[in-house]
């Protein structure tokens, strides 16, 4: 068995139309790698959801995003995603803004094969006005509670950044945070991930990280190789997110033809052509990791 | 201890904040935004010890984290707090935060997401995040910088984000327990929502602020609270620990111009 593939394929198995789960947290691990190659596919109509950082602006900017499921989208240090404010503002696309706990719930009931979780988050706020489509639920019990019946959100396809795969799918993600890639990799019908490395088997070389595993390999579809794929976003514990790129990428959003210009410059080319223009792959590995 | 003579406007907000979290007990407190991260870490390091804080990134820490740089100060986690942990302990209600919506209106309903309509905005703001959920599990106090009639609004706030005292909101058979509003504390005054029928009532006013100059940038009807005061000067050992938990002065860029905590006349 052997899950390997590259960027290529993997948005090869992708459709027009599909709704596709991104993991990571912000500006923090987000499958960039796969995100370029998509942006350089005539993929289009896409359903994005993520705890959104700069794939939600990229994937506004081009055009390939019809739909947004989010629960914000940021790059941190730039508050409000600056293609995303532009896409919004023009009435461009479509959201489902979410709480970002009902992001989670959404998730959670898809991968739990339930159509809705109750809970109380939601009710008596503007999320009820601009999702029609979320409806409440009565409790059966003696309390006869009214909840919010939050919708399970299935994904047609996961993409995950994690920091080492092996051949088979078995995944570990370093850092502090798991974020909610578990939940992604769960409501998923294919989980695609790239991975800092691939190695031949995980449980040989890496066994003493086991607890850093997120989902089993049996959710995993395909495995990809992508060292310092997350760039411009951080990926715990290798390095950290590229703010003078972002901040760059940021104020091409409020100039005539920023985005073609940042595309041709910066993606068009492939990847290898993407670390060189972007200060070469020793500036990336060495970008440090921020402390808050 | 002394009250100090000379402080400026953003240190007497961080004492009045601090405040928010007193008599919480073993609480997560979650200040978010500069002044009310210090006010957090003021108030733990003064009078509520049991409060809970973090790191802002995935660690429970047991003594407040400075801000800016950390350089080679070793990070000392208490315990672990990815955000899954965070949504937990939102959901128990084991949580007050403070927090600096944009628009905050008569029911103390709140809006960080967008203004203008919401389909088409005329500013993308934050999104909802993470507020209707916080309002209607855990206490939320407010820190607003810039007191006008554009952030506390004569209408309805154009998104309601968080939730308020607004029964029109909720559908039918809600298990509606009261919306937990601690106190909004801004650049003129610390009021609540504690009046008859929820009301906003002034608690104190900053020095050399009158009651009527408060009500004309407030775009709803405030009542004087019923031991309504001159909000408290810091003292040397408050503004000694605020220098603490903010070398770098970050304090000094919130309020619009710096100004001194005791109004010119």
């Amino acid at each position: 068995m052997n899950k390997e593939m590259d960027t290529r394929s993997v948005v090869a198995q992708l459709r027009d139309g599909m709704t596709i789960g991104v993991g990571g947290w912000g500006p923090r691990r987000k499958p960039m790698a796969l995100i370029r190659e998509i942006l350089r596919s005539d993929l289009k109509d896409l359903t994005v959801v993520a705890y959104g950082g700069p794939e939600i602006g990229m994937l506004c900017a081009s055009g390939k995003a019809r739909k947004l499921v989010y629960g914000f989208v940021s790059l941190d240090a730039i508050p409000i995603e600056p293609y995303f404010r532009k896409a919004r503002e023009a009435g461009a696309v479509d959201v489902d803004e979410l709480d970002e706990g009902l992001l989670l719930l959404g998730l959670q009931a898809a991968g739990q094969q339930l159509p809705f979780l109750p809970t109380r988050v939601g009710l008596g706020s503007d999320v009820m006005t601009y999702n029609p489509y979320l409806k409440t639920v009565r409790s059966p019990y003696e309390d006869g509670e009214e909840l919010l019946a939050m919708k399970a959100i299935r994904l047609d396809a996961a993409l995950i950044h994690v920091s080492r795969s092996d051949r088979l799918g078995n995944t570990q993600t370093d850092g502090p945070d798991p974020y909610f890639d578990t939940l992604f990799a769960r409501a998923a019908d294919r989980v695609f991930v790239t991975a800092e490395e691939v190695v031949d088997r995980i449980d040989i070389s890496h066994p003493h990280l086991a607890k850093n595993n997120l989902f089993e390999r049996s959710l995993v579809t395909g495995v990809v190789s992508a060292p310092l794929g997350a760039h411009p976003t951080t990926s715990h514990d290798s390095y950290g997110w590229d703010m003078a790129h972002l901040r760059a990428y940021g104020t091409s959003a409020s100039e005539e033809g920023g985005w073609k210009r940042y595309f041709d410059e910066f993606i068009a080319g492939g990847e290898e052509s993407y670390f060189d223009r972007v200060g070469g792959r020793a500036h990336v590995s060495a970008l440090p990791i921020p402390a808050f | 201890m002394t009250n100090a003579n000379d402080f400026s406007l953003a240190e007497l907000v961080i004492v009045a904040a601090a405040e928010a979290w007193r008599g919480d007990g073993e609480m997560l407190a979650t200040g978010i935004g500069p002044l009310p991260r210090i006010a957090a870490g003021l108030a733990k390091l003064t009078f509520a010890p049991g409060l809970m804080l973090t790191d802002g990134e995935a660690y429970t820490v047991e003594e407040p984290i400075p801000l800016g740089p950390r350089g080679d100060r070793p990070l000392r986690p208490s315990g672990w707090m990815p955000y899954s942990r965070i949504f937990d302990s939102v959901w128990s209600g084991k949580r007050h935060a403070m927090v600096t919506p944009v628009q905050v209106d008569r029911f103390a309903q709140a809006n960080i997401s967008a203004l203008g309509d919401f389909r088409k905005p005329k500013v993308q703001m934050l999104g909802v995040r993470g507020f209707p959920g916080n309002s209607v599990c855990h206490k939320n106090s407010m820190f607003l910088p810039s007191h006008s009639k554009r952030t506390f609004t004569e209408a309805e706030v154009d998104v309601v984000a968080s939730v308020g005292h607004n029964p029109s909101r909720w559908p039918l058979n809600a298990n509606r327990k009261p919306v937990d509003i601690g106190i909004i504390v801004t650049n003129l005054c610390v009021f609540d929502y504690n009046g008859p029928d929820h009301a906003a009532q002034v608690l104190s006013l900053h020095p050399g602020v009158s009651f009527e100059e408060v009500q004309a940038q407030t775009g709803f009807t405030l009542l004087r609270g019923p031991n309504m005061h001159v909000s408290a000067a810091p003292t040397e050992e408050q503004l000694a620990i605020i220098r603490h938990l903010d070398p770098g002065e970050i304090r000094t860029s919130v309020i619009k111009g710096n100004p001194p905590g005791q109004k010119a006349a």
